[in-house]
């Protein structure tokens, strides 16, 4: 067998490196500033990285480059959902950028890039290889939150991002580095193998251990870790927020799963209760702060940190059940935020930032349409059937009741009672009050379609949520096989 | 299925996809189109449930018109309808008002005609779907989808004060349903991965748990029905809704939540509705006296008619919980005599309000003067609630009363209490509206109800009329569920 075809389960990572780098120099030749030619290519390279996913998609979990790289169902269809939520990003963004003059190359090998470092994470299988994605991915948005650079808010909440995720960084380095001690090894697995025939230095697993989950708290953005992230999402241009806020998160997930889940399942007692106490104070947090919210994205900050609280009662439920039912809620949870902030820029105009609450006063007298739409997102958000964030939130439930975690499924709820209020405040103030302005809304074909999608796409996978909800129970199913 | 056709679904998702064609009409240059689309979506909706009374099988107390698929096979989730003698008389009670309510806001409704129609028909099939789910979690995605078309209903077109209850009523109902949700939920797991309604009837469950259960159930239910001391949403919701807002939500919402009571915590936690059962009986008696004396000092009608409706409930919830026949089929009629004279009331308020704009007692006085044929039904409608013979608000309050009188006389006592209070308020009310002399221009001016008002009350008048003197056809349906709830309520499931 050659070399080259030992690589066929990273095709889609070298593929999209090689073509970044194209992109990077071809773009020196566009020089009009819609970059069309520049789009096109990026949506293009997406959809080849689809492809090569699909096409080269084989049964079973397959481990290279010395262990320190795995493909599995579940990160195959994690990436596939990153690419969609990327290249629906990328048509949210364009019009928006295009008229705040960001519309760069930079922005999108950068935005590239980040996509690139999220599939390291979503496939790595060695502590070394997780830093690598997570710092690629890191770095790229920490530059996208700056590229505004005669912005002040954005500047600052930049530099605010870059600091935080150093020292979140600097946290995950010291606790890898002592589980490294502890065990002798960073193969994910390897660790599992170690602490199951006993370590010695058993303070130094638990330090090891807190460092960690503290690291990926911070990454993930659960209480008490959570102070950047309403500050970055307000302050960062939109579309910047929705490339944070979107599927970063199925990395963040993905990276969850591999090193507490498949490296330190060994101390799932551990781990299970800090995460039980994150994502009660994450719910807890970000459901009642959004309440005193006037900024929508600010608001959508602090409801992110209650939906990932959400996704860690999942995760900490464990069993197939568990983290299919987290994976799902990503899924979904990406899906709603897309529409969201796609809303946000669908609504701003030249010199106009559409994030204000107050800016959708009477939403449904100017666009029925687009109100409707929201209306299904704030829903689906609430988890108000027949949307897919209700089954995301059931499915949740359903595995924290099974798993006997019933007064946490209990918290949930009423924390996500709390939160129905913030969003049915969006509702009430797009349908029940009169518009402040009436200036007309003009939508771009190509996201005006892309956002009508996104809705009615939270409606059908409401009505029938079964196919992707087996899609992610067996993707979880086939990747924890090992075990 | 007759002629091979759903009609189960056909009653949930015909009013539906009209509701969606009636949204397709666009903005108001198309409002007679979207008036006349809406109004054969209704009749239509109405109709394919004539045959499930018809080819209804009284002997039963089996599931009819059963429909399975699978739907979410990953949960054992499966799209499973099917209606005993008791839920068949919902489907066609909530078929009924549609129509009703989309003709009721013929004329009166002119900014956003079509989103208005459209939220009537689409919660019309939805609540056809809560009453027709054996499916826990479809049961619930109907239960709590319906929230949404009510809560736009009352914020859009509501009085001045629709968003502060429109919120109140939205997060109120949202909560009790959250804490159902999480009993579902221990249910699923209990069973073995199963959401079938019918399963959770026949599986034993400890005595603790059992408690539990039932607690979540009450806070799902009563909010709905609405007990005391969870009914504040109700006037406030009442008030502030349009006309057609009122009506379903006295008619049919307020049914949804009794009817959770005999589907859920009955049958599936019978030793802790035993156990239980003093509280729900004091609580009742509690709505019945104490929300029938605060009733007494209302002067806005809408809220006089909204209390009494708790009041009513009270009834209902009463009947059930004292475990025998009478009781249970005097509740259940009560439930829809009261769906046809509360919903008839509001109607009748809605005529009034629409010619003054105003709900305040105070403001009215000598309008049989000037409106003579809506007197008379407004003066029939008022006996019906107060619970004459003759009237279909008697046969329920009769059987309830003579079912509590073999539990416990003084039970009774309190119950029959209602009568009194009952005809004080109404009758107070009706006097002061109806009779005497004219006292302001403003009733001078009055004119006598149109073609479209005399039809609505006309329907609702034989309907109460009918249902009165002859309730056999509404009885003898639900005779053989209602044995057999009983009997299986009495079993022990430890």
């Amino acid at each position: 067998m050659s070399y080259l075809s030992t690589l066929t389960p990273a095709y889609a990572e070298i593929f999209l490196l090689v073509m970044t780098s194209l992109i990077l120099i071809a773009d020196l030749f566009v020089t009009h500033p819609s970059k069309t030619p520049t789009y096109l290519l990026v949506q293009l390279t997406l959809l080849g990285c689809a492809l090569i996913t699909v096409f080269t998609h084989e049964p079973g979990v397959i481990h290279i480059f010395n262990n320190q790289f795995v493909d599995d169902l579940m990160s195959d269809v994690l990436k596939l959902v990153s690419y969609l939520a990327v290249s629906m990003a990328l048509v949210y963004s364009r019009r928006y950028l295009i008229l705040r003059e960001l519309f760069s190359g930079e922005f999108m090998v950068l935005t590239l890039f980040a996509l690139l470092g999220m599939m390291v994470m979503i496939s790595a299988s060695h502590f070394i290889t997780l830093y690598i994605g997570l710092e690629l991915l890191s770095l790229s948005l920490y530059a996208m939150v700056a590229l505004q650079r005669d912005s002040a808010i954005a500047s600052e909440s930049a530099m605010k991002y870059f600091i935080l995720g150093a020292l979140a960084s600097g946290l995950l380095l010291y606790g890898m580095s002592m589980l490294y001690g502890a065990t002798g090894t960073l193969e994910v697995t390897g660790i599992a193998d170690a602490i199951r025939q006993g370590v010695d230095n058993k303070s130094l697993l638990a330090f090891g251990l807190v460092f960690v989950v503290a690291g990926l708290a911070f990454k993930l953005g659960a209480v008490p870790f959570h102070m950047w992230v309403p500050d970055v999402y307000h302050g960062a241009p939109t579309a910047m927020t929705m490339m944070i806020g979107s599927a970063p998160k199925l990395a963040a997930f993905a990276f969850v799963m591999r090193i507490l889940v498949d490296g330190l399942q060994p101390l799932v007692v551990q781990w299970s209760g800090m995460l039980a106490i994150l994502a009660i104070l994450s719910m807890a947090v970000g459901n009642i702060t959004a309440i005193a919210q006037t900024n929508l994205k600010r608001m959508l900050a602090y409801s992110t940190i209650a939906h990932m609280g959400f996704l860690l009662l999942g995760i900490l439920s464990g069993g197939i059940d568990g983290y299919s039912s987290a994976m799902f809620y990503a899924v979904i949870y990406v899906l709603m935020s897309l529409g969201g902030f796609g809303m946000i820029m669908l609504l701003s105009r030249e010199g106009f930032e559409a994030d204000m609450l107050n800016d959708f006063k009477g939403l449904n007298q100017r666009s029925p349409w687009l109100a409707f739409i929201m209306l299904i997102l704030m829903f689906s958000m609430a988890g108000v059937p027949p949307t897919a964030g209700f089954y995301a939130k059931l499915s949740v439930l359903q595995a924290a009741v099974g798993a006997g975690y019933t007064p946490l499924a209990v918290i949930a709820v009423l924390f996500s009672l709390i939160g129905a209020f913030y969003y049915l405040r969006i509702v009430k103030l797009m349908y029940f009050d009169a518009p402040e302005t009436h200036v007309p809304i003009s939508i771009q074909p190509d996201s005006g379609l892309l956002i009508s999608i996104n809705g009615l796409a939270v409606l059908v996978l409401g009505i029938l949520p079964g196919t992707l909800i087996s899609v992610c129970a067996v993707a979880v199913q086939k990747s924890l096989m090992l075990y | 299925m007759i002629f091979g056709f759903p009609l189960l679904s056909l009653s949930i998702w015909l009013p539906i996809i009209f509701g969606l064609l009636v949204l397709a009409t666009g903005n108001d240059r198309n409002a007679p189109l979207a008036r006349v689309v809406a109004v054969i979506g209704a009749i239509l909706g109405f109709l394919v449930t004539i045959p499930l009374y018809l080819d209804f099988d009284k002997m039963t107390s089996a599931m009819q018109f059963v429909e399975l698929s699978e739907w979410i096979p990953h949960f054992n989730v499966h799209y499973h309808l099917g209606v005993d003698g008791i839920s068949v008389l919902f489907v066609i009670l909530n078929s009924f008002f549609t129509p009703l309510v989309v003709i009721a806001g013929w004329k009166i409704i002119e900014k956003r005609v079509a989103q208005y129609l459209a939220g009537f028909l689409i919660m019309s099939g939805l609540v056809n779907g809560v009453f027709a789910s054996l499916d826990a979690v479809l049961f619930y995605v109907f239960w709590e989808a319906m929230l949404i078309p009510m809560f736009i209903i009352i914020g859009v077109w509501g009085g001045p004060n629709r968003v502060y209850a429109a919120i109140k009523f939205f997060l109120y109902t949202f909560f009790g349903s959250v804490l159902m949700l999480i009993a579902l939920l221990y249910l699923y797991v209990q069973s073995g991965g199963s959401f079938s309604i019918l399963e959770y009837h026949r599986m034993p469950i400890p005595m603790t748990a059992q408690i539990l259960i039932f607690i979540a159930f009450f806070m799902a239910f009563a909010v709905k029905v609405p007990m005391f001391p969870v009914h504040t949403w109700l006037p406030d919701a009442h008030v502030e809704a349009p006309t057609g807002g009122s009506v379903i939500l006295a008619a049919i919402m307020l049914k949804v939540g009794a009817y959770g009571f005999i589907r859920f915590s009955m049958p599936i936690v019978p030793d802790a509705s035993h156990y239980l059962a003093g509280w729900m009986i004091a609580l009742s008696l509690i709505a019945v006296v104490y929300i029938g004396l605060v009733a007494l000092t209302q002067t806005d009608m809408k809220k006089l008619v909204a209390y009494s409706s708790i009041s009513h409930m009270g009834f209902v919830t009463l009947g059930f919980f004292i475990f025998n026949a009478y009781g249970m089929e005097g509740a259940l009629v009560q439930m829809i005599s009261h769906g046809f004279v509360s919903g008839a009331l509001f109607l009748c308020i809605g005529v009034l309000y629409d010619r003054m704009h105003t709900r305040n007692i105070a403001d009215y006085g000598g309008v049989a003067s000037k409106m003579p044929m809506f007197s008379a039904f407004f003066v029939l409608f008022a006996m019906g609630n107060v619970g004459l013979p003759g009237t279909s608000g008697f046969v329920g309050e009769f059987m309830v009363i003579m079912g509590t009188v073999n539990v416990n006389f003084w039970y009774a006592f309190a119950l029959a209490s209602i009568l009194i209070f009952g005809a004080a308020y109404t009758l107070w009310m009706v006097k002061r509206v109806v009779f005497g002399a004219v006292v302001n221009p403003h009733v001078e001016a009055l004119t006598d109800i149109t073609f479209r008002e005399k039809l609505l009350l006309g329907i609702l008048a034989l309907t109460v009329l009918g249902m009165g003197l002859y309730p056999l056809p509404f009885t003898e349906i639900m005779h053989t569920s209602v044995n057999d709830l009983l009997v299986h309520v009495a079993r022990s499931k430890l």
